[in-house]
């Protein structure tokens, strides 16, 4: 090992990307994506619909294999062969679905108590004073511990989901769509609050959303996914100088551009 | 990544405990319940406390301290601004809400009187969902236009036609093996020939119209809770409803007359292909021709036998599509239940649809035989 490597070691950065191609029978969905998102840093993913944000998304957390190309997290293959590695590795980021995906046969308590006992190293009172910790941290009370998935409100289901993620302290948040379904109201509250815990634990943010306010609220940086590939990416300042058609129709908008332009510089 | 590590380190005033390294929930050596006891025991002896070489520490590391210190802060502690307000926010932790005990007195009453009650909540649900299908029949009597057509072919071809392949194979080896074991039975008598009455009887009587049910049930009942089910927990029912569109007309009615249709001629079928089974067997173990065994059944087997088997058919069809409707429209929004329900649907119209043969047995018991 060279003298450099040993005093100067960089961080790896969070997500790394390299010539990534998704293709689906004969529909290319991206071609040749490089993408490096740094620790700590806010992503804001925006694309048209049926631009493979999603696609993308579920590439990076592991969910489905790229035709072609690799996802790196921490430095580590996403899909590596060796499955006790690709456990190790999926317990260092949460990821928040945008229906929730609560487990609906499950309380709320169990629910984030969940991953805490896969890990089978906990003993049940310290995962409830977890639980109960987590539940905090998303502004909920104790005695919504013992309600039912289906029991909940929209604005609820979304804390709960955003507690499940966070519960095994994931180094990254990978965020599909946060805010979709929510009055803007809640959803303003709701960016506040990640962007409060963000400040707290320091994790990773990557999301993909259509709403300009959650961009405004959380993202540091913007990647626009158009034609196949990621046409711009940086802070928005950086974005709105590339000349694109995509570019120009999303933040076509005064308000929309305002917010995002407002927030994000 | 450095090992959360504990010292005791000597002053001149006592012990101080200082801890070092990553105290996080991926970090933790294991067990972590050793750990928290260890720490628990030096806690017990000294009140100082020393936090500030402590790298990164999460909340599973401020709980697992919180825990050690009995909840408390030590007496002296000296620990940076962000893990102060880590451990704050432990400390906020609301005492832990017990969940309400039932009280243990009179369980088995209170389970009995649960139980009857959900029973007669059931049998009361699928009295009105028959007074509402006799109504929605009664509506199709004055507008014959709006008869559901598409999805009564629909379910009658789920149910009936694709239903055959499975119904002749089971059937048929059910004659086989029925009419080997009798076979061996008869011979011991030298009472050969009845072989065609015992087969003729039992399997157009009992064995078709029982075998289908138990068969149509586990197939097309599930099917069917399992659907209204996922409608109901997808809110397609009251999507439905909003359009103005009855759901017992539009979903239950037609599998329920579907069913009252293809149930009969499954049996039939069913019956049809037992016969031929223990026909197979019969030539084949006691050399039983095969235009003697046809010759011979209508002579034997009382053409009323085919229709009770036929109206046991029709009735357990309507019982089974009824059964799986009513769980159906119960499922709550939640897999457990979805689960638990199509369990319940199956079981229920099996043993109903037994009951039932029982019952036809006891009013038909002077019909039909020789």
């Amino acid at each position: 090992m060279s003298a450099r490597s040993d005093s100067g070691r960089q961080t790896p950065p969070a997500i790394e990307i390299r010539g990534l191609c998704t293709q689906f029978g004969d529909v290319v969905i991206h071609r040749d994506i490089d993408l490096d998102v740094e620790a700590g840093q806010m992503l804001g993913l925006v694309g048209g619909s049926g631009s493979g944000k999603t696609t993308l998304l579920r590439e990076i957390v592991g969910l489905l294999a790229p035709s072609k190309g690799s996802v790196k997290l921490f430095g580590q293959a996403v899909l590596d062969p060796d499955p006790d590695l690709r456990r190790q590795l999926r317990r260092r980021f949460g990821m928040l679905f945008q229906q929730g995906a609560l487990f609906s046969a499950l309380s709320v308590f169990d629910n984030i108590a969940f991953p805490l006992r896969e890990l089978r190293l906990l003993d049940e009172g310290m995962i409830a004073d977890l639980v109960l910790l987590k539940l905090g941290m998303v502004e909920l009370e104790a005695r919504h511990g013992r309600l039912m998935p289906a029991e909940l409100s929209g604005g609820m289901v979304k804390r709960v989901a955003l507690a499940r993620a966070l519960s095994l302290e994931p180094e990254l948040l990978v965020l599909d769509e946060p805010t979709a379904g929510l009055d803007p109201d809640r959803s303003e509250n709701f960016v506040n609050l990640i962007k409060m815990l963000q400040k707290a634990l320091g994790f990773t943010v990557v999301m993909v959303t259509h709403d300009p306010e959650t961009l405004a609220g959380l993202a540091t940086r913007l990647a626009v996914l158009a034609d196949q590939r990621i046409v711009a990416c940086g802070t928005a300042a950086e974005v709105f100088a590339v000349e694109h058609p995509f570019i120009r129709n999303f933040f076509s908008s005064g308000r929309a551009a305002a917010t995002v332009r407002q927030g994000a510089c | 990544m450095t090992v959360a590590t504990i010292e005791t380190v000597r002053q001149a005033d006592g012990a101080q405990i200082r801890l070092s390294g990553e105290w996080t929930l991926v970090t933790l050596p294991p067990p972590i319940a050793g750990l928290e006891l260890r720490l628990r025991d030096l806690a017990s002896g000294n009140t100082c406390w020393d936090l500030q070489p402590i790298e990164r520490m999460d909340s599973a590391g401020a709980i697992l301290l919180w825990r050690a210190w009995g909840r408390q802060w030590p007496a002296s502690l000296a620990v940076s601004g962000a893990h102060r307000s880590l451990l704050e926010r432990v400390e906020a932790i609301s005492a832990d809400v017990e969940p309400e005990q039932p009280s243990a007195s009179w369980t088995w009453i209170r389970l009995l009187g649960g139980g009857a009650l959900a029973a007669i909540g059931h049998l009361a649900a699928l009295l009105a969902l028959i007074g509402q299908m006799l109504l929605d029949v009664a509506h199709l009597c004055v507008h014959p236009g709006d008869i559901p057509w598409r999805e009564f072919s629909a379910n009658l071809y789920k149910s009936g036609a694709q239903a055959l392949p499975v119904t002749a194979l089971i059937g048929f080896l059910i004659g086989i093996v029925l009419s080997y074991l009798s076979a061996l039975q008869l011979a011991t008598f030298g009472a050969d020939v009845f072989i065609v009455n015992l087969l003729g009887i039992s399997i157009v009587r009992e064995l078709g119209p029982v075998l289908v049910a138990v068969l149509v049930a586990g197939r097309s009942g599930s099917a069917m809770t399992a659907q209204i089910g996922v409608m109901r927990v997808t809110e397609e029912i009251d999507a439905l409803a909003t359009m103005g569109v009855s759901r017992s007309l539009r979903l239950v009615l037609p599998k329920v007359l579907a069913l009252a249709l293809a149930m009969p001629l499954l049996v039939i079928w069913c019956s049809a292909a037992g016969i031929v089974g223990g026909m197979v067997a019969a030539k084949l173990q006691m050399d039983l021709s095969f235009g003697f065994f046809i010759d011979t059944l209508p002579k034997v087997v009382p053409v009323a036998n085919v229709w009770i088997g036929l109206g046991k058919g029709a009735v357990f069809g309507v019982l089974i599509a009824l059964i799986a409707c009513h769980f159906g429209l119960r499922v709550k929004p939640n897999t457990e239940s979805l689960s638990s329900r199509t369990t319940t649907s199956v079981v229920t119209s099996i043993t109903v649809a037994i009951l039932v043969d029982a019952v036809f047995a006891v009013l038909t018991r002077g019909v039909g035989l020789p």
